[in-house]
């Protein structure tokens, strides 16, 4: 038997929304702290400085200032005519298909968002030296360049696997500045780029600012970097106001850690109307022993500071995730995420290398428009989700990054040789 | 079997501080595993931590980190190393104190897991990644099985954490001597004596050092600043990787009793 009274209803269940996560950084049962003790203490004390700042007037003059005039926001949300036309149905309807253009943004992905909060967290904190782990390296590429604009110390840890893979980007980051070290253990990617940056964070914490990428690792990241990230959802929302006067019916996200889709999801949770779907990468197929679709496949687990869905083995070992994408192959997921698909809020579904890298030409053929693979993943779903739909709902995707980083990638994957002129 | 906290009570009435090797399960193979903790307990060990190997260490340093790896590669499995401890335990005079990560904990079982492992003869458990916030679920079916929780304390930690663990903590306060993640270092850093005499003023359990000591002179530094216990891990683990697995034995028996000398009053 329940206590609670009903009459609370919706408007209970919607202020447990606005409070999530709650104080011991729990979103329902995931999330959570599980770091060594030695981290504690600076968690703490960046939890209290976001709570601190985020509302500061001059804290947020100088955010807002620099994403208008040093990123470019606000991106524009395009209305993609010819991918529209192409799923249109005899009768003329079909999904009308907009994409938020994050791969706009200075740097190239929806990365920066997050890094220029945390570098302006970073500096009221004291702290001049950054460090942050990267996987396509979007994400350190982002960090590198708020490090250089505002001149500070600035140390990436990248997996060998994905520095050969994403060549240029680990280019990008050493010319301004950055320094890049490699990270050979496991398979030399994200994952464990990720636990080599904590350790760093564990030796260097008095000093230094993990600039944690993504809507993962132990609280209050998952908190800090969702709500960097939800100038996403905010501008859609308004953008979607200006366009057609009403709220988007579908919004279509790829997930690797997942902060790109919660960035585009966290302003909608509490439309009950507006669907949400997140996109995993499949690999060479989520029933094969190659992919990295946590969200489908995992088990409940704990991975860098968080408890969340997991790819493990049978006695808790962390399996080595695949993809073509450097940027999905991550073995865990944001807590958030593993909350809303518990919950039943949002859809995850996966994609695989080969789709992805159809939707990565059709988005390129269709609409001059190179996405990056993860992006691709989600531009890919529309395949098999435009079949499902009646009438003609506004479907808003986060095209969250362009493709150059990914042109070496897809020529070796496509087995084509760029073209001679 | 003896309790972690049996042990340290009955060192600490004869005035001794414990020594505690560490190494890591399956490195180079359980069989050499089962032989150096027979040869470390005849050999000064008073307790000895036995590491889990897991995929992803990160309160590990170089050293650990790559032991690990290597008995996954082997195909060390839990299950293994639980049938190895229960057939050797009973031949050990040394509580078995258990180091593993949170993640196998969880797969198997809060329950199953503390059960499983005090079947296996395993008296304490320490979990690097487990925080004061995050144990308490741990802790309650600890007590019910007999198996002892070992909180860690960081040089990091203000003092109403440190009062906060050390109540909780049981069989010993575990002091990580170094902000940092295991490994070998050249010397031990000063404030630790401050950590102990502020950790000896708010609690009367034994308080063990570990992170970061590799010789028996910083055994001994660290016993005179007053620890009851002396956790060696990276150290140990080195010596019996190198060469063939006779040799590492050798070298690890030849530095337990170093240590063991180190630690004893004299």
């Amino acid at each position: 038997m329940t206590l609670t009274p009903l009459t609370l209803g919706s408007s209970a269940s919607e202020s447990q929304t606005a409070q999530r996560p709650d104080a011991l950084g729990r979103f329902g049962k995931f999330g959570g702290k599980y770091v060594p003790e030695t981290l504690m203490p600076a968690l703490s004390e960046l939890e209290a400085a976001f709570y601190q700042y985020r509302n500061d007037p001059e804290f947020q003059q100088e955010l807002q200032g620099l994403l208008k005039d040093y990123v470019g926001r606000a991106t524009p949300l395009y209305f993609a005519e010819r991918l529209t036309q192409h799923f249109a149905r005899p009768d003329g309807t079909g999904a009308q298909i907009y994409l938020k253009r994050e791969d706009l943004n200075h740097t190239g992905a929806h990365k920066i968002n997050n890094a220029l909060g945390q570098v302006l967290l970073a500096k009221r904190m004291g702290k001049r030296r950054i460090i942050a782990e990267t996987g396509a390296g979007q994400h350190g590429v982002a960090t590198a360049t708020v490090c250089a604009r505002f001149g500070l110390e600035c140390i990436i840890y990248m997996g060998v696997h994905d520095m050969d893979r994403q060549a240029l980007n680990v280019f990008r980051m050493r010319l301004m500045g950055a320094e890049v070290r490699p990270v050979a253990a496991g398979t030399g990617t994200l994952k464990d780029a990720t636990s080599e940056a904590i350790r760093d964070w564990v030796t260097n914490v008095e000093t230094t600012h993990y600039i944690l990428g993504s809507v993962a690792g132990p609280h209050p990241y998952p908190m800090i970097v969702r709500d960097f990230q939800a100038v996403i959802g905010q501008e859609t929302r308004s953008q979607c106001q200006e366009k057609w006067g009403g709220l988007p019916d579908i919004l279509l996200a790829c997930v690797g850690g997942g902060s790109n889709a919660m960035g585009l999801f966290h302003e909608f949770i509490e439309e009950a109307h507006v669907r949400m779907i997140g996109i995993e990468a499949a690999g060479e197929g989520a029933d094969s022993e190659k992919h990295a679709a946590t969200l489908t496949r995992g088990r409940v687990g704990v991975l860098h500071g968080a408890m969340s869905y997991l790819l493990q083995d049978q006695d808790g070992q962390v399996i080595e995730p695949y993809s073509i994408s450097a940027g999905l192959d991550y073995p865990g997921v944001g807590p958030e995420h593993s909350f809303l698909k518990d919950s039943g809020r949002a859809e995850y579904y996966s994609i695989t290398d080969r789709q992805a890298l159809e939707g990565l030409q059709q988005l390129s053929r269709l609409e001059g428009i190179i996405p990056a693979l993860e992006t691709a993943h989600a531009i890919a779903y529309l395949e098999v989700l435009c079949p499902q739909l009646e009438g003609s709902p506004r479907i808003v995707i986060n095209c969250s990054g362009r493709g150059d980083k990914d042109v070496q990638t897809v020529i070796k994957a496509l087995d084509m040789m760029p073209e001679q002129s | 079997m003896v309790s972690v906290s049996g042990c340290m009570d009955a060192l600490r009435d004869r005035g001794q501080c414990a020594l505690i090797p560490f190494i890591t399960a399956g490195d180079p193979d359980l069989e050499t595993t089962a032989k150096a903790l027979e040869l470390l307990d005849r050999s000064g060990a008073d307790l000895i931590e036995l590491g889990v190997p897991y995929s992803d260490p990160l309160a590990d340093g170089p050293v650990i980190q790559a032991a690990a790896t290597r008995a996954l590669e082997r195909g060390t499995r839990l299950e293994d190393i639980l049938a190895m401890l229960k057939n050797l335990s009973p031949r050990l005079k040394s509580p078995i104190i258990l180091f593993t990560y949170y993640n196998p904990i969880l797969n198997r079982g809060i329950e199953a897991f503390l059960q499983d492992i005090a079947a296996a003869g395993v008296s304490g458990l320490v979990v690097p990644d487990l925080p004061l916030e995050e144990v308490e679920g741990l802790l309650q079916v600890a007590t019910q099985v007999g198996i002892e929780i070992i909180l860690l304390v960081a040089p990091t930690s203000p003092k109403a954490r440190i009062e906060a663990i050390a109540q909780h903590s049981q069989g010993f306060i575990y002091l990580v001597s170094v902000t940092g993640v295991t490994g070998i270092r050249t010397e031990i850093q000063s404030r630790v004596q401050d950590l102990l005499t502020e950790l000896h003023g708010v609690t009367d359990k034994p308080i063990g050092v570990g992170f970061g000591i590799s010789q028996a002179s910083q055994a001994k530094q660290v016993r005179e600043w007053g620890a009851d216990a002396v956790i060696v891990g990276s150290a140990f683990v080195k010596r019996l990787a190198e060469g063939s697995p006779d040799q590492g034995l050798q070298a690890i028996e030849t530095f337990c009793r170093s240590l063991k000398a180190a630690v004893t009053e004299s």
